[in-house]
């Protein structure tokens, strides 16, 4: 079956939320943990995760033969990968259908993005 | 018994090749698969039929020859075998397929006109795909050189293969939204063929396309619409042309040189989708053809049944343009003031129709500097020759007024 990552980008260094409390975000996260579930219950779920933000990512490179740790991220960009999901699908219209229903919960655009390899899926 | 000559075969060609193509990527799953073989069973036909006359039905000949062609090549290649042991049962699984009436054409130009492809390429994919265009007659229609349309092509059937963009008729629920893209694309192909080179061609296309959805998919009545407002709009094409090339307007045409056959049939799909009462753009905008088909005359025309339609219209879709239409059928019905009051709180300053509009409005009104200006704004950002020629015509014509 086909792989798709969905992912949702944020503005980099964008407006500085109010931090939420405890209760707000207990209940900013319940619907998204619904719909993991129906995502796995469905077996369209792989995998998914939400990023810190870029100033914590670390870039690894080569620099002739030496390996060079730096301070990230890798590119400066005015949008960054925020958070993603990788879900397995009968087609695109599925994955569509997916990445539908969390974009009305996090009210953000999200990326479907297929797989170039299908094999393992 | 027809003569078998290359334009029998050509006009075979045009009408069986999308079922063909759409048969065969339903089979082996592969679109360019599917366009070499039927292009090869064509090739073979053209010999053949030439010596041994039509077989009793062409299109059927010639999927079972592409077919059989496709097959030939997938067993040349060891990858092809493989894939050649996956295709005899999702075939024989296709037929049990319940729901609504499946036909491979049906499902290509759901595929074809993917939201997830670009505007672009969904108009150029369904022309190639299902109309029978080839690359260059797609190139030529939209004024792309081929080897950029030949680009497009190419990468807008890697994203259906790599995407997974399925084949296959959409949902109960997600049919209004996938349709309207459907729709657009063959309303598109229509009026590029109404400015272009190939027009004859696209605007045949457009028709066919739609008649055959039409014929598919009974129940929807925008696809009706749709089909009513190219065969009534295609019946004045004639008329719209002078014997030097220059455009002739609605009001100046001979009505007797319009095509009574497609305003018959027009007129009775509008008139089912009036009883049908689900209206929408399209039946609205075939409806106003209508009415345009109906009269004797321009003066005789009912122009406040128009404005009522426009008013419903401009109600579903509130863009400018349609409240431009709407303010010219003003004009006809309260008089050009109203209408050029209207006009000028609208924001299309970039709309040749729009300085066109403008200027017939002042010119009845008596205002011929404001008319002449009206008429170079318009020219000078006319969309085709044939219009440029007949607003350069109505400037100098205007030059002689005071």
């Amino acid at each position: 079956m086909p792989r798709y990552l969905l992912s949702t980008h944020s503005a980099t260094g964008g407006a500085t939320r109010e931090p939420m409390t405890e209760e707000q975000m207990q209940k900013a996260w319940a619907p998204i943990q619904a719909l993991e579930a129906d995502m796995k219950s469905a077996g369209a779920w792989v995998f998914s995760a939400r990023l810190e933000d870029p100033d914590t990512a670390t870039v690894v490179r080569m620099s002739g033969d030496e390996i060079v740790t730096m301070d990230g991220p890798f590119v400066e960009a005015k949008e960054h990968l925020a958070g993603f999901y990788i879900i397995e699908t009968a087609d695109l219209d599925e994955a569509l259908g997916w990445a539908s229903k969390v974009t009305r919960l996090i009210s953000s655009p999200i990326e479907v993005w297929p797989f170039a390899d299908t094999a393992g899926g | 018994m027809p003569i078998v000559d290359d334009a029998l075969i050509g006009r075979i060609f045009r009408e069986e090749s999308g079922r063909s193509v759409a048969t065969l990527i339903r089979i082996f799953g592969d679109i360019d698969l599917a366009q070499d073989a039927v292009q090869e069973a064509f090739a073979l036909a053209l010999r053949k039929w030439h010596d041994d006359g039509l077989p009793p039905n062409p299109g059927g000949w010639i999927t079972t020859t592409a077919r059989n062609r496709a097959i030939d090549h997938l067993r040349r290649e060891s990858r092809g075998r493989e894939l050649l042991g996956q295709v005899v049962e999702p075939d024989m699984a296709q037929e049990e397929e319940a729901g609504p009436v499946q036909d491979d054409r049906l499902r290509l130009i759901f595929t074809c006109c993917h939201p997830a492809l670009a505007i672009e390429a969904r108009v150029a994919l369904t022309l190639r795909l299902l109309g029978g265009l080839s690359t260059a007659e797609v190139a030529r229609a939209f004024l792309v050189a081929e080897p950029a349309m030949a680009k497009r092509l190419v990468r807008a059937k890697h994203k259906i293969k790599a995407a997974h963009i399925p084949y296959r008729v959409p949902a109960e629920t997600d049919l209004p939204g996938r349709l309207r893209p459907v729709l657009a694309v063959l309303y598109l192909a229509y009026n590029a063929g109404t400015d272009r080179p190939a027009g004859d061609d696209l605007r045949g296309e457009a028709i066919r396309l739609a008649r055959a959805m039409n014929g598919l998919m009974p129940d929807e009545a925008e696809v009706a619409g749709l089909l009513a407002l190219l065969l009534l709009t295609e019946s004045r094409w004639s008329a719209r042309f002078s014997g030097d090339g220059s455009i002739v307007l609605l009001r100046d045409q001979d009505r007797s040189s319009w095509d009574r056959v497609l305003i018959e049939e027009g007129h009775a799909i509008v008139r089912a989708c009036l009883r049908r009462n689900q209206p929408g753009p399209y039946q609205i905008q075939a409806a106003i053809n209508a009415v345009h088909a109906a009269a004797a005359s321009f003066p005789a025309t009912d122009w406040s049944q128009i404005l009522t339609l426009y008013d419903q219209l401009l109600a579903i879709t509130p863009t400018s343009v349609v409240a431009m239409n709407r303010a010219i059928a003003l004009g006809e019905v309260e008089g050009p003031r109203a209408a050029l009051n209207v006009l000028d709180g609208l924001d299309l300053d970039q709309y040749h129709l729009f300085h066109a509009a403008r200027a017939d409005l002042l010119a009845r009104l008596g205002r011929y500097d404001d008319a002449r200006q009206a008429y170079a704004g318009a020219a000078a950002l006319a969309a085709t020759e044939a219009e440029r020629t007949y607003l350069t015509d109505r400037l100098a014509a205007m030059r002689s007024a005071r």
